[in-house]
């Protein structure tokens, strides 16, 4: 393990991500979606994992979840009373009985609800798989999760199609939390939702994670939400970490060169904040062939000739701050 | 009606009493109703809203781009003023006639790059396909054009990818197509139904930054559809909220974001966590709550009596049910601010993210 699957560490975690890779396909050039990320996740916090299209998040929601295999590294889970149990070793039929504490909620509600179900067996699908509230307690419990997440109990008796898509990500929320997780990935349950239906989802999130003590990973590419919702943001681009830092200090004093320039493109809701935009040029590279060294230098407007050669170590910069850019002169 | 200044021209666009609608199998829907708007040479109006208001609606019906299978019905008027001076009626135009404006003074950029274009023709071909019709270059004119505008939306090495297929090109590149297309034949007025919606951040910013350029460099207007409010305070010279197929509110982009006047308007900025953020004040050690706009909005096939908003409006009184508030006229709301809603000369509405 290098230097830069090292990543810091400290406190209570729940999950702790070290060196995970995921390559997608064989050959000399497989697609790197993922390429040596370590982080960590502490119990009871909102961790934002933001990036571009392509820049991995989605695949380390997906890895955690063991939707998909990671191609090495580990993917360390603290549960209650166990210590360090590595989701990445395992075999899906060991991985079975954590499912109920680690759940998803996938982006698109249209497309993760079975239109043939009624809510009642959307849910009750996932209590039977996990042997929860069953006989008698089942329906019971059906009608509270609903209310749980600002739905009414006659909704059961619905399918899919009767549902807006906010009602939707609600249900799709329940369904993760019918299972009682103490950790579930978010993978951008806002995107396909308007923006005053995405502020009920949010709220919704926020009550839910405290009266639940659940931990969160939300995954996103809206930087205002993650903004007003995270404790901690991990940067991504092209697979690799750029930047983690408390999300005020993120925001504030961003310290990698691609932070800065993500956040000067988010178009700022204020006419009266206009900027000449610092554009960063040119698209992203391709995963598959990623340039040598550190992996933005193609695009940063700070590269110089010993970035082709830089070491992607994370360097702290600040209390719980930590960045992987070598220049400390910018 | 619009006052327009003695140095300004006659507006470049002017919608008047807007309607569409549709047929669907569960009976006609009112897709669009009564829409009013101006945009003046140079500027940018941007029709804001969320899914189903009926801002790319509105947009398509401009451009003439209704299936006929959907059985569109159009009333109202759209005045275009053509690049000799004359103001033609969009709506009351021969197809023939509006054909030949379209892809030429009037331009389209769609939200999909990857379904706009023609997946088997190279971009070169697409572009020289429209400057052959409108602009009757030969080929090799024609050929040299398309090379031409790709090199103006800064596509590099400009003289290869002339040749390249659309699936070939990144999302923010295949984008500069499309724009290189609808600028191909120097419209006057573009309309750009969610051009970056589909691009992520870094790109959008690169590609509003062209758009900007170019609209500068040229002096077209920009009929600038999109749901996105960041985009709008950045880009934007004036804004028309739309909801449930009605302009709400409209009013210069500086005074809609400083005083929201229609209660939607009002709730669909106190939605976005930057602004929540910047007005809420934390309760102690509380995380401060974005102000959700209760319920959804009703089905097109059932709208309420009344206004369309007032099942979800906080403000709402008994008479708001009675019928359709009008669209107030210039002046009265001050500036030349147009809101859709009885109370709004009541009180100011101040206290709206605390």
């Amino acid at each position: 393990m290098n230097a830069a699957s090292m990543a810091p560490t400290p406190g209570d975690n729940l999950i702790e991500v070290r060196g995970l890779r995921k390559y997608f396909g064989t050959g000399p050039h497989p697609v790197r979606a993922v390429d040596d990320v370590s982080f960590a996740i502490r119990r009871g916090e909102t961790l934002g994992l933001v990036g571009e299209s392509g820049s991995g998040k989605s695949t380390i929601g997906r890895l955690l979840t063991r939707l998909v295999d990671p191609t090495a590294g580990q993917m360390l889970y603290h549960g209650e009373g166990a210590s360090g149990q590595d989701l990445a070793g395992m075999s899906q039929g060991q991985f079975r009985p954590l499912r109920s504490k680690i759940q998803i909620i996938f982006q698109d509600p249209y497309a993760s609800l079975n239109p043939r179900m009624r809510i009642r067996e959307v849910l009750g699908e996932a209590l039977d798989t996990h042997k929860q509230a069953r006989g008698a307690a089942r329906l019971p419990r059906i009608h509270e999760l609903l209310t749980q997440v600002g739905l009414r109990p006659e909704h059961a008796e619905r399918f899919p199609h009767e549902f807006s898509g906010g009602q939707r990500q609600r249900i799709g929320i329940a369904r993760a939390l019918a299972v009682q997780p103490n950790f579930i990935v978010a993978d951008e349950p806002l995107s396909a939702l308007d923006v005053s239906i995405q502020a009920q989802v949010v709220n919704l999130l926020g009550d839910l994670k405290e009266q639940l003590g659940l931990t969160l990973l939300f995954i996103s590419h809206d930087l205002d939400v993650v903004e007003y919702l995270c404790d901690r943001v991990v940067v991504l681009y092209l697979g690799r970490v750029m930047e983690i830092a408390p999300t005020s200090a993120l925001y504030a004093q961003p310290a990698h060169p691609y932070t800065r320039a993500l956040l000067a493109a988010a178009p700022i809701p204020d006419p009266a904040q206009r900027r000449t935009i610092p554009l960063l040029q040119g698209d992203l590279p391709s995963p598959a062939n990623p340039p040598s060294g550190c992996v933005f230098r193609t695009r940063c407007p700070h590269a110089v000739a010993e970035c082709a050669s830089a070491d992607m170590a994370l360097r702290p910069v600040g209390a719980d701050h930590w960045k992987a850019c070598w220049r400390d002169d910018i | 009606m619009t006052t327009p200044t003695a140095a300004m021209a006659a507006p470049r666009l002017e919608v008047q009493g807007l309607s569409t609608s549709f047929a669907t199998d569960a009976g006609r829907i009112q897709s669009v109703a009564d829409v009013s708007f101006a945009i003046h040479p140079g500027q940018t109006l941007a029709l804001v809203g969320e899914s189903g208001s009926g801002k790319s609606v509105t947009s398509l019906t401009l451009m003439g781009l209704h299936a006929k299978t959907s059985q569109a019905q159009v009333t109202g008027q759209a005045w275009f003023t053509r690049r000799d001076g004359r103001r033609v009626d969009l709506l009351a135009l021969p197809e023939a006639e509006r054909r030949a404006l379209r892809g030429n003074e009037m331009a389209m950029v769609f939200q999909e790059p990857m379904t706009s274009l023609n997946p088997v023709l190279t971009v070169g071909e697409q572009i020289f396909e429209s400057v052959r019709l409108h602009l009757k270059l030969d080929r090799k004119a024609a050929m040299a054009h398309a090379q031409r505008m790709l090199e103006l939306v800064e596509i590099p090495a400009a003289k290869q990818r002339v040749h390249e297929y659309p699936h070939q090109l990144s999302g923010g590149m295949r984008q500069r197509v499309m724009i290189a297309l609808a600028m191909a034949c120097s419209p006057t007025l573009l309309i750009a139904d969610e051009p970056t919606t589909a691009l992520d951040v870094t790109i959008q910013a690169q590609i509003l930054a062209l758009m900007g350029r170019l609209q500068k460099e040229t002096g077209m207007s920009m009929l600038f559809v999109t749901h996105n409010l960041g985009v709008v305070a950045q880009y934007a010279d004036a804004v028309a909220v739309m909801y449930a197929g009605r302009i709400v509110e409209s009013a210069p982009v500086h005074d809609l974001f400083a005083q929201p006047e229609h209660p939607y308007t009002c709730g669909l900025l106190a939605c976005l966590p930057g602004v929540a953020r910047r007005h809420a004040v934390a309760v102690a050690g509380q995380r401060p709550r974005l102000v959700a706009i209760p319920g959804q909005v009703s089905s097109p096939l059932t709208p309420p009596p009344g206004c369309a908003f007032a099942p979800r409006c906080e403000r709402r009184i008994a008479a708001c049910d009675a019928r359709m508030p009008a669209l107030s006229d210039e002046g009265s709301a001050g500036g030349s601010r147009r809101v859709r809603c009885i109370r709004v000369n009541e009180q100011p509405i101040e206290e709206v993210a605390a």
